[in-house]
């Protein structure tokens, strides 16, 4: 393993890029693959390249047959990552759940009397607007972000940003009702009914949550389901490296 | 994944240093298996660790492996069997098999 390899691993991981490191395991040669372009030893090979990305996309390390060779593909991506917006009651009961499920959690909200640390010990609280604070931040596909604070002026924004990304999950606090006009007032920035259909909403399994802490229980029974979904389809049947 | 990371942080400071370092990297596992596919293990030249490939059952082998791929440059691949005995040590109803890669940090 080279140094520049260690250095380059540690910036995929500063930025949050997924990265596959295959190694063959004859030399130790090393090639680096991104979900946009690939260095080093076999970069030019399209169908390890491939076999790269597809073990990335399922977030699973795996050692591949490569025609006589073995090589090694090690995947380092970033931990999914929770971004909830309103630092509100369900908040504080769905941060810390959503941490023991090892979701890198970060809470939202402009208004400084909630985004407080001694609210969310141990949480990440960005006093922002949320638009604002996902620019900051990079929404990617390893996200997921949840809307709670019912208020428009502060969900809205929010909704639209996520719906213009490919976070794999998207989730609103609101009733039926709520979340109707929520799509017309989307609609009126552009967000046509086919994207406004991967907002979960109402947000969360429907087992009868009525406690903070049922809906938190809820919400991330759904984040979980949806995820393992997302993998499972991305895992497809399996493909022999040639 | 970011265990592993953290694992190369160590490596990196220790090439840094000017010392010897190899890493090695669990790349298969069969049945129960205490460490799972990339696991890494960080070994500079005093024989110091980071990191872990097993609950502790072959870390011994694994660095004297290390320091010799160290001392000649030469990655290698190591085959372990979990025998039953071990596995129950660590909790594991049944024994398993890793594969560890062993290479120098160049």
């Amino acid at each position: 393993m080279k140094t520049e390899t260690i250095a380059a691993l540690q910036q995929a991981r500063t930025k949050r890029t997924a990265v596959t490191l295959a190694t063959r395991l004859s030399d130790a040669a090393e090639t680096l693959i991104y979900i946009d372009k690939a260095e080093g030893a076999m970069a030019g090979d399209a169908t390890l390249v491939s076999a790269a990305r597809r073990a990335m996309a399922m977030g699973r390390s795996e050692t591949i047959d490569f025609g006589d060779q073995k090589i090694f593909l090690n995947v380092y991506v970033p931990p999914p990552r929770l971004i909830v917006v309103g630092a509100v009651h369900i908040a504080q009961t769905l941060a810390p759940m959503a941490t023991m499920l090892d979701f890198d959690v970060t809470v939202v909200d402009p208004r400084g009397a909630w985004a407080t640390s001694a609210r969310f010990p141990g949480v990440k609280v960005i006093q922002d607007w949320a638009d604002e604070a996902f620019q900051a931040m990079g929404l990617d596909v390893s996200t997921a972000v949840v809307t709670l604070t019912h208020d428009p002026k502060l969900d809205d924004p929010a909704l639209e940003s996520a719906l213009k990304s490919d976070v794999f999950y998207i989730g609103a606090l609101g009733s039926r009702k709520t979340h109707a006009r929520r799509k017309e007032r989307l609609a009126e920035v552009g967000i046509t009914d086919e994207m406004f259909a991967r907002v979960h909403g109402p947000v969360g399994l429907n087992i009868g949550a009525k406690s903070p802490a049922e809906i938190a229980v809820s919400i991330l029974g759904q984040i979980v389901e949806v995820r393992a979904c997302r993998l499972e389809a991305l895992a497809g049947p399996k493909v022999v490296a040639a | 994944m970011s265990d592993a990371l953290d694992v190369l942080d160590q490596v990196g400071k220790w090439k840094n240093s000017g010392k010897g370092v190899a890493v090695a990297t669990v790349i298969t596992t069969w049945g129960s298996s205490p460490r799972p596919v990339g696991s890494q293990l960080g070994v500079d030249d005093s024989g110091a660790m980071v990191g872990s490939v097993s609950g502790g059952c072959i870390e011994g082998a694994v660095v004297k492996e290390a320091l010799a791929a160290i001392a000649d440059g030469k990655p290698r691949l190591l085959d372990f069997g979990v025998t039953d005995e071990q596995a129950w040590d660590v909790g594991l109803a049944c024994g398993g098999k890793v594969q560890v890669f062993v290479e120098k940090v160049s």
